[in-house]
């Protein structure tokens, strides 16, 4: 190649080549750009997101149906506490796992690839880094997760009425609100795995941490005794996720939105210990 | 303009990098040179801000690098060829690095253009041989046009089409006023295309100086012989203060003293020479007698060798005045 082919700098004759493109201070906006092309542009978002959507709606119909179903069955204490809209949306727990599985390939595959260091490279500025992964994963994610909640919601009522059982329809009270809090526990669930991710670093124990702490703390939790497990379950964020999408108010666990506060802390809490350790260790 | 203030790097017991302090000029291909090991990656991951010093710091046309507001448009590096998502496309890959820094689309299609990558924009990269990846690192160091670049080892792994690119590319951005930092562990490599070097060895400053100065300074010079009268002419020289080492061919190879010197000794004794030819080391030999120093120092502590690395001043047009006690203060 010959040296005019390389796009003039300063220092270059000015009848050598086009003049340079005005070069600006780089923005938060210029990074939030960069992330959304970096998300939509590899096929793990696509494979991940699809898995959620169908987790939430086809297994949620499933679940909708096999409840409707059993419904004439079940006794009188299941039947005062019956929740139809939470019922539909008890599929977002396993949703939430390939959403997490996301959250956490957003900053691991980075580092499993080296690809963070061509990153920090262009974009210095960790914090804002941070602030626009976590940005564009989280629109992505609440956009995905209330419309799968949604439709989980709108496809799942009519199986239950089919049964025959109780069903919800969208106008009644808190139902809505169930609905739309299911969407944002995905995003917020989303977003503590990333941020738990970009502590750990690695794929595998990113999301085996993730894993403990939606499935296997629960497990655990139930095993103690009576008087610890209560607290413990009401608030670990799988708790709170149960508490934001149900209707009719379970015992022992937060009512919505105080539960959707304390979800936020967590994130609040991992995300800053996740700033922190990202621009304290060498990439 | 690169400068380094005593950087140095310690990871737990291990230094690194060990107080070096230099600076990297414009217009020409400075070479960073030293043994696999020696913490060339380590002081550049320093001077793009992915690793924090432990001491010392670095700046980049005079500002820390996290400090740079458009630092594409400052520093273009490629450290590792490898350090890409093989799932995206090489395209999206330079767009997400130009958007990160403000740059548009056209300029991704440029330096595709550039690096001869426009066929394969759209495959995704982890199927890219390693010589397409080092011209798609190069492709992603050019988006922003920079003042300064540099490039780890970049010619590593490359078959020999790819290594003429490089160093063509290298100096005709030298030539464009840019600074050009260019690491490799192979100093044949530098001999072809630096004209300045940085070598350190074991995280050390070892030399700072031309090229030029580097062979002159770091290796003894000495003078082949041929006379018939040699017996003669070693016992004179000896006396004059060279060192004198008979061949067994019957040739003198005499250090200590140039070549005019011991013409000027010979006619003097009346003794014909045949043959009078200062030795000039390759640059190899420099490099490799000089990393053995610094292994020498380490292992055998504070006593470092010292004067031999001061030869005698060349008529070379473009010594630099700095060099030599530069070089003294690395190794002493």
């Amino acid at each position: 190649m010959s040296s005019q082919a390389v796009i003039e700098g300063p220092e270059a004759a000015p009848d050598s080549g086009p003049p340079p493109p005005p070069v600006r201070a780089a923005r938060l906006s210029d990074v939030v750009r960069s992330e959304w092309t970096k998300l939509r542009t590899v096929r793990s978002t696509y494979f991940t997101l699809g898995v959620a959507v169908v987790l939430i709606v086809g297994l949620g119909a499933l679940i909708s149906f096999e409840i409707g179903s059993h419904y004439q069955n079940s006794g009188r204490l299941d039947r005062a506490t019956f929740d139809p809209t939470n019922s539909s949306l008890a599929s977002v727990t396993f949703g939430q796992l390939a959403i997490g599985v996301l959250g956490v390939l957003v900053i691991t595959s980075e580092y499993a690839s080296g690809m963070i260091r061509t990153t920090l490279q262009a974009m210095p500025r960790r914090g804002w880094l941070l602030a626009a992964k976590a940005g564009v994963f989280g629109v992505t994610a609440l956009v995905v997760g209330e419309v799968s909640s949604f439709a989980a919601f709108f496809i799942g009522q009519p199986l239950l009425k089919s049964g025959p059982a109780p069903y919800a329809t969208i106008g009644q009270p808190g139902v809505a609100r169930a609905v739309f809090a299911s969407g944002l526990y995905i995003a917020l669930a989303g977003l503590l795995a990333l941020g738990i991710a970009v502590l750990i670093r690695h794929t595998a124990g990113a999301i085996t941490v993730v894993v403990a702490l939606y499935f296997v703390l629960p497990g655990v939790a139930n095993a103690l005794p009576t008087s610890w497990q209560q607290p413990i379950e009401e608030y670990l964020p799988s708790g709170t996720g149960r508490a934001m999408a149900a209707v009719v108010h379970q015992p022992h666990f937060l009512t919505p939105w105080p539960a959707v506060g304390v979800l936020c802390i967590y994130v609040v809490v991992v995300m800053a210990a996740a700033a922190w350790s990202l621009q304290r260790r060498d990439a | 303009m690169i400068e380094a203030h005593n950087l140095t790097k310690r990871y737990g017991p291990v230094t690194a990098v060990d107080d070096l302090s230099f600076t990297v000029r414009p217009g020409v291909v400075t070479g960073f040179l030293g043994p696999n090991g020696a913490g060339k990656s380590t002081t550049m991951r320093m001077i793009l801000g992915l690793d924090r010093p432990t001491r010392g710091a670095v700046t980049v046309n005079g500002k820390a690098y996290v400090d740079l507001p458009a630092p594409l448009h400052e520093v273009g590096a490629l450290l590792d060829a490898k350090a890409v998502h093989g799932g995206r496309s090489a395209y999206h890959h330079l767009l997400a690095l130009a958007q990160s820094n403000g740059i548009g689309a056209r300029r991704v299609r440029e330096v595709l253009r550039l690096v001869g990558l426009e066929a394969v924009a759209s495959r995704r990269t982890g199927g890219f041989s390693l010589g397409m990846g080092q011209r798609l690192g190069i492709a992603g160091a050019l988006l922003g046009d920079p003042a300064v670049l540099m490039f780890d080892e970049p010619v590593n792994g490359l078959d020999p089409e790819g290594i003429l690119w490089i160093r063509n590319l290298m100096r005709a951005l030298a030539s464009e006023g840019r600074t050009v930092l260019v690491s490799s562990h192979l100093m044949s490599e530098m001999a072809l295309t630096a004209e300045y070097l940085i070598v350190i060895g074991r995280g050390r400053m070892i030399a700072d100086m031309s090229v030029d100065n580097f062979v002159r300074s770091s290796s003894q010079q000495s003078v082949l012989v041929r006379s018939p009268g040699a017996d003669t002419l070693a016992g004179r020289l000896r006396i004059a203060g060279a060192e004198v080492h008979a061949q067994p061919d019957g040739a003198l190879v005499v250090t200590g003293l140039e070549a005019a010197a011991i013409g000027d000794a010979a006619a003097a004794a009346g003794v014909v020479v045949h043959e009078l030819t200062p030795q000039q080391a390759s640059l190899e030999e420099a490099f490799m007698e000089l990393t053995k120093d610094s292994v020498d120092y380490h292992a055998a502590g504070p006593a470092g060798p010292g004067g031999h690395q001061q030869g005698p001043a060349g008529p070379g047009g473009h010594q630099q005045s700095t060099s030599v006690p530069s070089a003294q203060r690395g190794v002493a």
